[in-house]
């Protein structure tokens, strides 16, 4: 069944209504904003318990297991934990850089949701230069990291806050020359191009040969970096800087940078499956659950490099961006481009 | 206008007592160019419990379960060392069985303890999951002590003239049943990491270990051999039985993390060699000497020493043969000169590779405060 119906029927019956069409129009988008809101909320609810429970069973534990059936009731609990939980403010932190840098972090995270396809014809809005409106909002994530590292007063979460600095700016290259692959095929930035340009399951950029495959692991890699997770996340490096940037908060506004980090987790996943995957498209089952299916898979795929992998250090991480990810890419964008030009290959 | 030149500054970064990869209450004032370490300073005496003076109020017997407190991670070689040293001391005569027990459990430890420094080496680098693994195997090793002597971490096990009990009836098939899946498992921990490529630029000429540094700071123990010298008690200076088992000693030359890494996974398998061999020679007979809680040792003074999984773990006691109790006691633990030698390590390295660097050499707070 297809829920973009759903969604059609209502905004008529607002319409029905008789208020005027910019009210209308203001109403709807309020409520796409609590709907994504919502859904958003659940999905950092879920994504906390399944990445503890994967956790668990990659290490021959159990993950929590009281809270309701195999614990499922586990971060709701925790969540209800953290907004009870006093909000410390230490005394020399820089007051507003301190309580500012959270809130770019969630914005800067629920930003893209304008543009992610979630189904057939399930789009808040399809920009046009949708997949660079994706790529330039999630930097501004670095800019709350620095405004914590710098806002907290602390040497360690200086340390941290300048490390995601160095290490966004360095992973977004990459990441934008593997998208630009994509984008050279399609001929378009507009997210609903990309996924109508990508029909039947050998029409998926994944299975493009030769640059298809080699732009989505650059993509994959970029990505791992640009959400922070193992084995690329040295600004919370545990073992070296205790928590990175976010060391001095606690309480709701730590919660805040936590529930920005699973959005963001959410977000790639979501971009990697519309560029790559195919987006919602699939056959038999209805678009929504293809869209979620291989967004699930690809995080499951960013948790499963987190428990497995030791953490890079420092100095290799910018290495490995500006000597293999980089000059890879650019090559695989020619490949990409010279194919598009020659139109060979062109399905 | 005013040109000021730009320049950077140092700045001090404190690293522990609180910390989570400090192994315990070390603190390190690391002095830093941005994440360069310029320079590093140990400070240590966040657990110290004055063993050495405690012991001074007790009897010999009593002697045992304090130094249990000595090193955790193996608590067997510190029964072990004690009544060594009690036993040259007073000429105690330690029943063959005993001995043979005494070699299976300290072995037993000694994997033990490389697992867990396998599972925080691990978490230090950011690998979570192997620790898990790690203390999967720890754990068939805990409960082999536990059906023994009753307890898991703190043993009281090694007796001065022999030890506290013998081993039950299903310890040997349980044992022998473990050692036949050990060295499955060491090949997966194996696989887990040695080909990893991030695991091995992490480590590889990552604090490097001279020979003659080693020796200057009278490093020990696979510290040691990572650095090529080739210096075991348990074959140098063999105490108890340990003449009589053969094993190889893993030597590596480099010196860095990755070579104490290696040194360490094939001393698991090493240890495992000597268990078979015990397990298989074992006799029956005595478990222990009978001797008075409230014994005088003769006047002198005695110095043992033992291979422990952190190097050479010694213990020297003096006594006045008026006292039951020992005049004076003085322990030496590997570690202690292994954190003595670490700011030479650093310097120049990042501060992840000062973790890095402390999870390599093994280094347990206890042993260094006592």
């Amino acid at each position: 069944m297809e829920i973009a119906g759903i969604f059609k029927y209502l905004y008529e019956q607002l319409q029905a209504t008789g208020l005027p069409q910019n009210w209308v129009d203001l109403i709807s988008l309020l409520a796409a904003c609590f709907m994504i809101f919502g859904f958003l909320a659940l999905v950092v609810l879920f994504f906390v318990w399944w990445e503890r429970k994967v956790s668990a069973h990659f290490q021959q534990r159990l993950g929590p297991m009281r809270t309701g059936w195999h614990g499922w009731f586990q971060t709701i609990a925790d969540s209800i934990k953290l907004l009870t939980k006093e909000d410390i403010t230490p005394k020399a932190v820089d007051r507003p850089v301190f309580y500012w840098a959270p809130i770019v972090a969630f914005t800067a995270a629920f930003a893209p949701y304008v543009v992610i396809p979630f189904a057939k014809d399930l789009i808040v809005s399809d920009l046009n230069i949708g997949i660079l409106f994706v790529l330039a909002i999630t930097t501004f994530t670095v800019i709350s990291m620095l405004m914590a590292g710098w806002g907290s007063n602390n040497k360690y979460a200086l340390l941290g806050g300048m490390r995601s600095a160095a290490q966004v700016v360095s992973y977004e290259v990459p990441m934008v020359v593997s998208v630009l692959a994509v984008i050279v095929f399609v001929g378009s930035l507009s997210m609903v191009d990309i996924v109508t340009a990508q029909q039947q399951i050998y029409q998926w950029f994944i299975f493009r040969m030769p640059f298809g495959p080699i732009a989505f692991v650059i993509y994959l890699i970029a990505a791992t970096a640009e959400t922070n997770r193992a084995p690329f996340d040295l600004p919370e490096a545990e073992q070296e800087l205790v928590a990175g940037f976010n060391i001095e908060y606690s309480g709701m506004k730590w919660s805040v940078f936590f529930l920005a980090e699973y959005i963001n987790l959410f977000t790639v996943s979501a971009i990697g499956a519309t560029l790559f995957l195919g987006g919602w498209q699939g056959p038999f089952l209805p678009s929504w659950m293809w869209f979620l299916g291989k967004t699930l898979f690809l995080v499951f795929v960013f948790m499963w490099f987190r428990w497995t992998y030791p953490r890079l250090r420092v100095d290799h991480l910018m290495e490995f961006s500006w000597k293999v990810l980089i000059p890879v890419g650019f090559a695989n964008l020619i490949v990409a481009g010279l194919m598009k030009y020659s139109g060979w290959f062109n399905w | 206008m005013d040109t000021k030149e730009l320049r950077t500054e140092e700045f001090t970064i404190n690293m522990g007592p609180h910390h989570p990869s400090t192994h315990g209450v070390c603190r390190f004032k690391l002095t830093m160019d941005g994440e360069v370490i310029v320079r590093a300073e140990p400070v240590i005496g966040y657990l110290h419990r004055a063993l050495e003076k405690i012991c001074e109020n007790r009897t010999f017997p009593q002697c045992i379960p304090v130094m249990d407190r000595f090193e955790y991670c193996t608590s067997m070689s510190c029964n072990m060392v004690f009544a060594l040293a009690v036993e040259k001391l007073a000429g105690i005569q330690v029943p063959e069985r005993a001995e043979y027990l005494r070699v299976i459990m300290l072995e037993l430890n000694r994997i033990a303890s490389h697992l867990i420094w396998y599972g925080t080496t691990c978490l230090d680098l950011g690998a979570l999951t192997p620790f898990l693994y790690a203390f999967r195997e720890r754990e068939d090793i805990l409960d082999l002590f536990e059906m023994t002597c009753g307890q898991r971490l703190t043993y009281n096990y090694i007796r001065i003239g022999g030890v506290s009990r013998d081993i039950p009836e299903p310890f040997v098939p349980k044992a022998r049943k473990f050692l036949d899946e050990f060295d499955a498992r060491v090949d997966d921990y194996e696989a887990l990491l040695n080909g990893n490529p991030i695991f091995i630029t992490r480590n590889k000429d990552v604090g490097v270990m001279s020979k003659e540094l080693a020796l200057q700071y009278g490093v020990s123990g696979p510290a040691l051999r990572a650095s090529g010298v080739r210096f075991d008690l348990r074959r140098d200076d063999p105490y108890g039985i340990y003449d009589r088992f053969k094993f190889n000693i893993p030597v590596y030359h480099n010196g860095d993390c990755l070579d104490r890494y290696l040194v360490r996974m094939q001393e698991m398998r090493e240890s495992a060699k000597i268990v078979r061999q015990a397990l298989e020679q074992m006799p029956e007979g005595e478990i222990a000497t009978k001797i008075s809680p409230v014994f005088k040792a003769k006047e002198g003074e005695i110095y043992s020493r033992i291979e422990n999984s952190r190097g050479e773990m010694g213990v020297y006691i003096k006594a006045d043969g008026k006292e039951k109790k020992p005049y004076r006691v003085k322990m030496r633990g590997g570690s202690f000169n292994q954190l003595q030698v670490m700011p030479h390590l650093v310097v120049g390295h990042k501060i992840a590779d000062v973790v890095a660097i402390m999870a390599s050499l093994d280094i347990i707070m206890p042993e260094v405060d006592r």
